[in-house]
């Protein structure tokens, strides 16, 4: 912690002390700026070459992200935004606010991804994730887990990122059918969440046999706690991804420090840190490679729609998905 | 002097009348059926009754735009004299001082006036381990205290026994008589008024009448005196 | 003609922080929703709507009928430990949603210990998901509160009182009729109007636990509007409906409220008498119900807590001393207000309806609408994180200006009635009248209004989540980074940490005011 209590004398200080070197403001999620997260590592690497301050403004979470940026407009002080979801992406080209990164690195992403304004910086495949001592008839399909008696608690895609990508998921791999795959599942729904702390959170207290996250929270639990009774589980229909990207605004006043940091995005120095303090996959395998735990998965097919077509899916499968769950 | 000018009192379903004055050092007995306006048109004097119109003078000065604090008077209420949370002395200290730092003269005019009403070694006590004879003196003694030139009581005494009550009117005419005090007093007991008071105020009919000398007015009570003595 | 007791008693202070209160939240709505059309709600947003008011009103009869027997029973009984029994209903109220839930989880969830009792006994297991489950953490939340509130009423009813009805050889049953029930009918209505408002604008806990989207709340649709779709315009109609439901209530609320005119006493303490026989016992089920119902979850929290204090990251203590620095400044300020407020209220003051009415007026307002306002409006003078703490300090007073307010309330009227004249007469002001009359008055209401703001503070997650900067966290803003990040152990601890604190400030002010309390 840089700051103290008197965060107020010492930000105005500090930013006084700082005017001369070029200040770098990076908005992101609440989770990227924590502590054990990737923040801090990042801060240090990049400041070592850019001869700046690489500032990060935390937005509250992922989902809270665009709508902060929306807020701020033209005349926000961030740079660069650093957490959008694909599934948000269309809707954040279309606040105008972005320009395009002219990156050139290449990702190692199993789908193809690439986009003129958004750079993928981390990604991971959507998972229902549950513990092997409890759950041994683990479900194949989300047809299977419709016609099994397992519980289940989802984050609301009205309110998360998660529960969003799970709604674009089944929508995906279903199509038409989408709705009756909700209504098989509504029974196994135990709740829905505001976000993924709290579906964590219920499943690990043992309110529900599987909760949606990502195919890494069992490489978390493996790493971090040394505890090996974490899995996910596969789904031959594929696995829906996140992919996480970050984006220059237009109205920077640093657009060559904003370049240098989206280049940056792309150097190994970034990319390592992601895997064990984001706990998502990197989008550049790192020279080392990635920690244990994170090989262990590979779903046969990786599902994502384009920016454009999850944009056009949102609001019809979301209705599908209340209409299903609300009864 | 104490001079009610055309006085106009009015509430809800109810209007009172005064149009008279009284010397200076009197005690005057206010008298009249449950409900007429005693207590009102003592606390119209008091300050906490508006007047719809006339004025209330004192030697002359309208007293209508003084809050009640900074009125030439003390009155002691029917009940609620005292605070309950504070000490008797504290009680004491509140009519000489409201910022409650009593000087060194001031703490012993306390305890001369609580010794001086019978409650000497009381002032560390609460109103609550009082009896209600000895929370009486403590209000009496306070008004001894602020020995302002006229003494309010609205029945103050009203839930004491008899004799206690003579005591208590004892000790209010010696401190009327220490402090010069003109006392108006409320009473609905005919003979709180024949032993304590030279002049009565018939107040029925929503009119407060001019004072009387009391004995004349109960030896021929006009009709509306003589409804309500029954 | 003017005369002097009949003046306009002015009271400029009041209509200052009125002025201020009025600003901050229709004002912020008003930021917000500036440019919005005529916004016609979805369907979906009228069921929002009728989920909404139905949970809330359930939510809000059921915890004041229970409060009555509860606080009844601790009213009239004396028994070891009721002190701290009383100091510890304050804290449920006081907990973040997230870690009150998983609390009543532990007790009432799957695997908790009343479908593991269920299961033993060979009974079905119940599931808490559903408008039931709702209820019942809303319950949990504000039973405590409604108890406290009614307490009180039972407190201020003097001793002679209930001496003269014994004298009269009054039976229970009539006693109750003649003087606990006008005391109920003046504090029910505030504390049902107070409870009602809270669960209008219940969000987490109304999803976690409503097992779907079926239990969809207004402020959810008012979080997706802002945060997830960025539509001010829908947000501020939104949040103007709910505004109109929480006002609303108040006014109806006000229509229901008597004043319970009990008079004075001489301040003895009261020794309700203490029935024997059955009643006994049914004092001593309800204080054992509901010690049970509110302790059990927050013993599940301790011990879910209690591993993860090992392995709390060194960030913490600056986020805890953050928080107690915020708490503390904000319980200043909404102290200072609520009693401004409430004596120019108590004295019948020129706006003194006005004032009453403004004063509870931020429990109608949407959190997250009053946060994205003053985002929105100061974010071009200053840079938010650099003003993070005091606008926290300012929103967070704000918030719990209404409990601290309609806590003082009724004993600044009886102040007011009792002792206003005798003040008056001995011309006490300003600072001495303060010092010497209202305050020792007041202190067992002001320490506990004191103590709630404090409580509320601490956990508050609403604003601090736009301004914070960097390093800027709160410990509930702490505690929810921790569990985004699978840290669900440390965010136990903190949360241990968070509670314990809150709890320490509540039971410190509450404490003060109990002591200082004549």
């Amino acid at each position: 912690m840089k700051t103290s209590i008197l965060a107020l004398g010492f930000a105005t200080v500090a930013s006084m002390a700082a005017a001369e070197t070029p200040v770098l403001t990076v908005l992101t999620y609440d989770s990227f700026v924590a502590e054990w997260g990737p923040g801090p590592a990042v801060e240090k690497a990049f400041e070592a070459t850019c001869g700046c301050d690489l500032k990060f403004v935390p937005a509250g979470d992922g989902a809270a992200l665009l709508g902060r940026v929306q807020m701020e407009g033209k005349t926000s002080e961030a740079d660069v935004v650093l957490g959008i979801d694909t599934s948000l992406t269309a809707s954040a080209r279309a606040t105008g606010l972005f320009a395009a990164h002219g990156q050139t690195w290449a990702n190692d992403l199993p789908v193809t991804y690439s986009d003129a304004d958004f750079v993928p910086y981390d990604w991971g495949w959507f998972a229902m994730v549950y513990d092997k001592t409890k759950v041994t008839n683990v479900p194949k399909t989300f047809e299977e887990l419709g016609a099994s008696d397992l519980k289940i608690v989802i984050e609301d895609p009205r309110s998360s990122t998660p529960g969003l990508g799970l709604l674009l998921w089944v929508k995906a791999a279903y199509g038409d059918k989408a709705k009756d795959v909700w209504a098989a599942l509504a029974d196994n729904i135990v709740t829905v969440t505001p976000g993924w702390s709290e579906a964590y959170g219920l499943f690990t207290e043992g309110e529900a046999d599987m909760v949606l996250s990502y195919t890494t929270s069992p490489a978390y639990h493996l790493i971090a706690e040394s505890d090996d009774s974490k899995a996910a589980a596969v789904f031959e229909e594929g696995h829906y991804m996140q992919v996480e990207v970050a984006g220059k605004l237009a109205a920077t006043d640093q657009p060559d420090l904003a370049d240098k940091f989206l280049a940056f995005i792309g150097s190994d120095a970034f990319q390592s840190t992601i895997p064990t303090t984001n706990w998502m996959y990197p989008a550049v395998t790192p020279s080392a490679g990635l920690p244990e735990g994170f090989d262990r998965f590979r779903p046969a097919k990786s599902l994502l729609m384009t920016a454009e077509e999850a944009a056009a899916a949102r609001d019809g499968a979301l209705a599908e998905w209340q209409a299903a769950l609300a009864k | 002097m104490l001079h009610l000018e055309r006085v106009v009192l009015t509430e809800a379903d109810f209007r009172l009348y005064a149009d008279w004055s009284i010397p200076q050092g009197a005690r005057v007995a206010i008298i009249g059926p449950s409900g007429a306006g005693k207590s009102t048109l003592l606390n119209a004097i008091a300050g906490f009754v508006a007047s719809a119109s006339g004025r209330i003078l004192w030697q002359g000065a309208d007293l209508v735009p003084l809050p009640p604090g900074e009125r030439p008077l003390t009155i002691l209420f029917q009940d609620q004299n005292l605070f309950p949370h504070l000490t008797i002395a504290q009680n004491l200290a509140l009519g000489l001082s409201p910022s409650m730092r009593p000087t060194v003269t001031q703490r012993e005019q306390i305890a001369r006036a609580l010794d001086r009403t019978g409650l000497a070694g009381l002032g560390a006590r609460r109103p609550a381990q009082l009896s209600g004879g000895q929370a009486g003196r403590a209000a009496l003694a306070r008004a001894l205290l602020r020995a302002r030139p006229l003494l309010l009581l609205d029945e103050p005494f009203a839930a004491l026994g008899p004799a206690l009550k003579q005591d208590m009117l004892g000790l209010v005419g010696e401190v009327a008589a220490e402090t010069g005090a003109t006392v108006l007093m409320v009473t609905h007991d005919p003979k709180d008024a024949q032993g304590f008071a030279g002049q009565t105020v018939l107040v029925a009919d929503g009119v407060a009448h001019p004072p009387c000398d009391t004995a004349a007015l109960f030896a021929h009570p006009p009709k509306a005196l003589s409804d309500y003595l029954g | 003609m003017a005369s002097r007791a009949g003046e306009v008693r002015r009271a400029p202070g009041a209509a200052a922080i009125a002025a201020l209160v009025v600003t901050l939240t229709l004002g912020m709505a008003v930021v917000v929703g500036k440019g919005a059309g005529s916004l016609r709600p979805t369907p979906a947003d009228w069921s929002a709507l009728r989920f909404t008011v139905l949970q809330a009103g359930l939510s809000a009869s059921l915890s004041c009928l229970l409060a009555v027997p509860v606080a009844r029973a601790l009213a009239r009984r004396r028994f070891a430990g009721r002190g701290l029994l009383i100091s510890l209903m304050g804290a449920p109220f006081l907990l973040p949603v997230i870690v009150a839930v998983l609390g009543l989880l532990a007790v009432f969830g799957r695997g908790g210990l009343v479908n593991d009792a269920l299961s033993l006994t060979g009974l079905p297991r119940l599931s808490v998901y559903g408008l039931h489950g709702v209820v019942l953490a809303h319950v949990f939340l504000n039973l405590p509160l409604a108890t406290r509130m009614l307490l009180m009423g039972w407190q201020a009813i003097p001793a002679e009182r209930f001496r003269l009805a014994a004298s009269l050889g009054m039976p229970q049953g009539a006693m109750f009729r003649h003087l606990e029930v006008p005391m109920l009918r003046a504090v029910l209505p505030g504390a049902a109007v107070v409870i009602f408002t809270i669960c209008l604008a219940s969000f987490a806990v109304a999803l976690t636990l409503g097992g779907g989207p079926g239990a969809t709340t207004v402020e959810l649709a008012i979080y997706q509007a802002l945060r997830f779709d960025y539509d001010p315009a829908r947000a501020a109609t939104l949040a103007l409906i709910q505004f109109a439901l929480g006002a609303g209530a108040v006014a109806l609320g006000w229509v229901a409220l008597t004043s319970a005119g009990f008079g004075a006493g001489l301040g003895r303490q009261m020794d309700l008498a203490a029935p024997k026989g059955w009643r006994r016992a049914v004092d001593a089920l309800a204080i054992t119900l509901a010690a049970a119902f509110l302790l059990l979850p927050l013993g599940a929290v301790v011990v879910r807590g209690v591993p993860g204090l090992s392995d709390l990251p060194q960030g913490l203590g600056m986020a805890l001393l953050r928080s107690i620095s915020v708490a503390l400044a904000s319980t200043v300020v909404t102290s200072g207000a609520a009693l401004i407020l409430s004596l120019a209220v108590a004295r019948r003051a020129s706006g003194a309806r006005l004032f009453d009415a403004v004063a509870v007026l931020p429990l109608a307002v949407s959190g997250l609408v009053l946060g994205t306002g003053l985002f929105l409006t100061l974010r071009s003078l200053v840079r938010p994180e650099d003003i993070a703490l005091p606008v926290t300090v300012l929103v967070n007073a704000l918030l719990s200006l209404p409990y601290a307010y309609r806590l003082l309330l009724p004993e600044a009227r009886a102040l007011c009635a009792d002792y206003g004249r005798l003040s008056d007469s001995l011309a006490l002001r300003g600072v001495a009248r303060l010092r010497w009359i209202t305050l020792p008055r007041l202190a067992r209401p002001l320490g506990f209004g004191a103590g709630v703001a404090a409580a509320l503070s601490m956990g508050d997650l609403g604003v601090i989540t736009l301004f914070a900067g960097e390093s800027g966290a709160t410990l509930p803003l702490y505690v929810h980074r921790l569990m985004g990040a699978y840290r669900m152990e440390a965010a136990a601890g903190a949360a241990l940490v968070l509670v314990a604190a809150s709890f320490a400030l509540f039971a410190l002010f509450d404490g003060i005011g109990r002591r200082a309390a004549p």
